[in-house]
């Protein structure tokens, strides 16, 4: 296989990888010892430094240059005649259509986002062109060959939708620590230093009685020549004591629940201890300023006392004032951003501390907040050595790959499995429902077209559900809505009017009993929507206001997190957080402990460096069930001729495995 | 854990394969000290990803010359012959090694592996042996084995799409995650010679056809004198005789060593870069395993053959209860 059987296909290829991370690095080496010739590279990530324990092809002095480029140049260092494109863009942009897509033998995915991996997938159904697809979390992995009409497409199965939280468990009731982050993050640091017109449910409470949201907008302004100590110690105050005072004044809330405790800055810090750490060094070095460092906290791995957690959000959030005055009011939370990683840790620990959560270290809320995944550059290293084995296969298709089963699922699992670390499975054939790679059967939307806006129906339903890109709505031969780099000034005003528009009253009305069509011109992927009009929607069990039929859904996660923040208004963002946790257990047996044990049920989940392991779900385990029997039995066929002093004991233990 | 803590620059570095085995693995990874040998494809793999992941320091034999073949699947080395004039394979590979990361001390030791004494093993934590002949590998995990302190040992081969590791931990405690909480475990491991000498009749059923193909192709390079590799169609009829000779010795069926598969490991001397990245990852994973203590060691071989993809592992063990 290694000899010159294949060179031939190889050396003919034009290959492209989309991702220059983690598996993008790997890949990209062991493609040209391979002696792949052509290879282009889209990444539109630039290089930090947590990139560098495993994405081998970048140095410290390469940081905050494009992956794409200095990967290229890397691997062109010990194959410099071979030919590499690289591409620091986004693989969304418009340049990457179908017809780009179709002038490649085969794409191979290193990614670290649904959203990308689901773009994607559909230009290479389009294109018609091979797709391997892959992902890693921690030592687990996966790499999976997706043909069209042979094998599923990525959006065959349901993909778990990023998890949410109801607003009133982030905003009232947080019960774990990762409420805590996420109101810390996205509600307080939204806030103070972000855009101050985006709608922000801080001062929600259940009981909204107390105070106008205009005076409660007030408290949270700095006032000219406010002492920024005097500002801190405010709005402190203001959000982990007066706001939990009110929240426990609303007795219905509680009967149930262990009550807050008001966390006032006087309680915590005598006046003349902030004090002493009230001469910061205003210096231009944006990202040298660290509430850590100039309190002489060191260890991001230890856990802050509540005294500790105070000095740091009053500092971090002086510094913000003090040396990054500029950027406030564009601020969004950046797990990179060391002071705004301090502050969302800090702000988060004193939260928990009222509601009796317990604390997390900086090291352990950067990872809950940032998303942080769990990566190692061995099981990157292996995934990358298995796509290109499955893209030689593609490639060699004289040998019909296809018919022969030769084209594999392989799963890199942490605990053997009979035997097996790495366990190849055959590709699953694709869903004839599939709403993405199959017949075009119309979805079917239940709306109400009275009250719900032609935004919400594109921020909903098309981009979150149908991950379009750059849509095209039409109502019968009305065009609706249209994205385009082309659009005339009149249209694109036109446009924006109907997306404020509700359904029933846009130029051509939609309503109940009419069919929408969708398009995603770069995607070139069509479906039609039924519209079906309905008045009522439970705010906790259907949150978008809207239901969608038809298509391969997201199956719901635990139950008690599984409405989404947002009210379903049109204005307000919802806050999107993953499965935490995962996220808290740091050591390498307990993340396996929820995949694998040998002789137990399996789950082997889809990976991906970029995501947090996805959560289980019954259909994932039911179907890989089914496929690791199948597996066993093709096992038999090429089995060893049986010893003949084989003993019964021994032969039944191997079965039993 | 004592020890000191993690530098603010390794904790930034390290962050996300701190997240996974945490700050105590790391710790006692960047004390630990390795010594590689034979620096081919599958190697050079290993020892990026033990640089990458950061332990103490790295040390590499290897006195080769690079030629083409030594180029062919290895990533560290210019392929500008002028370049690599007047250095060894060892010396070129840790030039590279060095850039990967600072925070690692990658050296070069000149000489014969087999002729480094016991005491020379005795400065390592872990021992990864490539290319070496079946005496060689005897000799070196001998010497690993008359140390008081516990050297763990590994030997590993790739032919054409296949691969082969080998485990020698000694005996190995570490404490076993269970869905209820750990368990204390202790592993035995085998030296090579005794995993090699279990009598093929009392190896497991559906033993891996790789593992037997392995050891005739092993035995008749040492046969024949041959350096590890130096083999080629043309040997095939000879092979396949040896091959007949042992299973009869062993009083096992020829079929459980098919002919093609000698055939293929006969041919393809050279390695294949995909099975290096996967050999050379597993075998990374083993020893990080193996020096933080976390995770469940593989005991104690590991055999991949990229034609039906299953990475599989085989105990090898004398089947005598231990006293
Ligand atoms: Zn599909």
């Amino acid at each position: 296989m290694a000899s010159l059987q294949h060179s031939q296909a190889i050396k003919g290829a034009k290959v492209l990888m989309v991702g220059a991370g983690g598996i993008g690095c790997e890949l990209l080496k062991t493609l040209a010892l391979s002696g792949f010739q052509d290879i282009h590279i889209i990444d539109m990530d630039t290089i930090e430094v947590s990139n560098l324990n495993r994405q081998f092809l970048f140095r410290q002095s390469h940081v905050g240059q494009s992956k794409a480029k200095v990967a290229r140049d890397a691997v062109l260092r010990f194959r410099p005649h071979i030919s590499i494109t690289p591409y620091h863009a986004n693989a969304k942009d418009s340049n990457f259509n179908v017809d780009f897509f179709k002038q490649f033998n085969v794409v191979l995915n290193g990614l670290d986002n649904l959203d990308a991996r689901r773009h994607v997938n559909r230009l290479c159904l389009a294109a018609e062109v091979p797709l391997v697809e892959s992902g890693t979390t921690g030592f687990l992995g996966q790499v999976t060959v997706q043909v069209k009409g042979k094998t599923e497409c990525y959006e065959c199965q349901p993909k778990p939708a990023p998890k949410t939280y109801p607003v009133c468990t982030i905003t009232s009731t947080p019960s774990k620590f990762v409420h805590c982050i996420v109101w810390a993050k996205e509600l307080l640091f939204a806030k103070l230093f972000g855009d101050k017109n985006q709608v922000n449910d801080l001062n929600v409470r259940s009981n909204d009685a107390f105070s106008s949201s205009e005076n409660t907008n007030d408290v949270f302004e700095w006032r000219d020549d406010e002492d920024f100590e005097h500002y801190g110690r405010r709005i402190y105050d203001h959000v982990f004591g007066y706001n939990i005072e009110l929240a426990l004044s609303d007795e219905e809330t509680w009967k149930k629940r262990n009550k807050p405790r008001p966390i006032y800055v006087r309680d915590v810090l005598p006046d003349q201890m902030t004090q002493q750490n009230g001469n910061v060094d205003i210096t231009d070095d944006l990202s040298s300023a660290s509430a850590m460092a100039s309190l002489g906290l060191k260890n991001p791995q230890d856990i802050w006392c509540l005294m500790e957690n105070t000095r740091v959000f009053l500092e971090a959030l002086k510094l913000f004032f003090t040396n990054r005055k500029k950027e406030i009011g564009n601020l969004s939370f950046d797990k990179d951003d060391q002071l705004a990683v301090e502050f969302v840790t800090a702000a988060a620990n004193i939260r928990a501390a009222s509601f009796n959560i317990p604390s997390h270290s900086l090291f352990e809320a950067k990872g809950i907040a940032g998303n942080i995944v769990h990566a190692v550059a061995t099981t990157n290293a292996i995934v990358a050595g298995l796509i290109v084995i499955e893209a030689i296969k593609v490639l060699k298709k004289d040998n019909d790959c296809y018919r022969e089963k030769l084209m594999r699922m392989t799963y890199c699992l942490e605990h053997p499995s009979k035997k097996m670390l790495l366990m190849p499975v055959e590709p699953f054939e694709p869903n004839k429902s599939c709403f993405v790679c199959s017949s075009q059967t119309p979805l079917s939307l239940e709306i109400n077209t009275h009250r719900s806006k032609l935004r919400d129906f594109v921020e909903k339903i098309v981009k979150a559900k149908l991950g379009m890109n750059s849509p095209l709505i039409m109502c019968g031969s009305a065009l609706l809505y249209e994205v385009g780099d082309d659009l005339e000034e009149d249209m694109i005003a036109n446009y924006t009017a109907n997306l404020e528009k509700v359904l029933s009253e846009l130029p051509s009305p939609v309503i109940g009993g009419k069919m929408l069509t969708v398009e995603d011109l770069q995607q070139e992927f069509t479906c039609n929507i039924y519209i079906k009009h309905r008045e009522e929607f439970d705010e906790e069990k259907e949150p978008d206001g809207m239901v969608l039929s038809g298509w391969t859904q997201a199956l719901p996660e635990k139950k008690d997190d599984k409405t989404s923040i947002g009210n379903g208004a049109s204005t307000s963002k919802s806050l999107p957080t993953e499965p935490m946790d995962a996220q808290k257990d740091i050591e390498v047996k307990e993340i396996s402990d929820g995949t694998a044990s040998p002789g137990k049920k399996r789950k082997l989940p889809e990976f991906s460096e970029g995501c947090t392991l996805d959560q289980s779900n019954e259909a994932d385990e039911t179907r890989n069930d089914k496929k690791i029997q199948k597996l066993d039995d093709d096992d038999d066929d090429d089995d060893l001729v049986m010893l003949d002093h084989w003993g019964k004991d021994t032969s039944k233990k191997q079965r039993l495995q | 854990m004592d020890g000191e803590e993690l530098t603010e620059q390794e904790t930034a570095l390290y962050d996300r394969q701190i997240r996974v085995w945490g700050a105590d693995a790391q710790r006692r990874l960047s004390k630990s000290h390795i010594l590689v040998h034979g620096m081919k494809g599958t190697i050079t793999e290993f020892c990026k990803n033990i640089v990458l992941a950061g332990v103490g320091s790295l040390t590499l034999v290897d006195d080769r010359a690079v030629t083409e073949e030594a180029l062919s699947a290895n990533f560290l080395m210019p392929p500008d012959e002028n370049a690599c004039s007047g250095k060894t394979l060892a010396e070129l590979c840790r030039d590279s090694l060095n850039e990967f990361n600072p925070m690692v001390r990658v050296s070069v030791e000149k000489g014969d592996l087999a002729s480094f004494g016991v005491e020379f093993f005795d400065k390592f934590d872990v021992v990864v042996i490539s290319f070496c002949s079946l005496a060689t590998k005897k000799l070196i995990n001998e010497r690993c084995r008359k140390l008081s302190k516990r050297v763990s040992f590994y030997t590993v081969d790739c032919r054409d799409c296949c691969g082969e590791i080998f485990v020698d931990l000694q005996k190995y405690n570490y404490a076993k995650k269970r869905q209820d909480g750990t368990t204390e475990c202790e592993l035995q491991y085998p030296s090579f010679q005794e995993a090699i000498s279990v009598p093929w009749r009392s190896l497991p059923r559906k033993v891996s056809k790789l593992y037997l193909a392995m050891r005739v192709i092993e035995r008749f390079e040492e046969d024949e004198g041959r350096k590890p590799g130096e083999i080629c169609i043309e040997d095939l009829p000879a092979v396949l005789k040896l091959k007949k000779e042992l299973c009869e010795a062993q009083s096992l069926n020829e079929s459980h060593i098919p002919n093609a598969l000698l055939e293929r490991l006969v041919m393809g001397a050279r390695e294949f870069p995909p099975v290096c990245a996967i050999i050379g990852g597993i075998l990374g994973q083993e020893v990080i395993k193996a020096i933080s203590g976390k995770g469940d060691p593989l005991k104690n071989f590991f055999f991949f053959d990229s034609v039906d993809g299953k990475g599989i592992i085989e105990d090898i063990s004398d089947p005598r209860p231990k006293g």
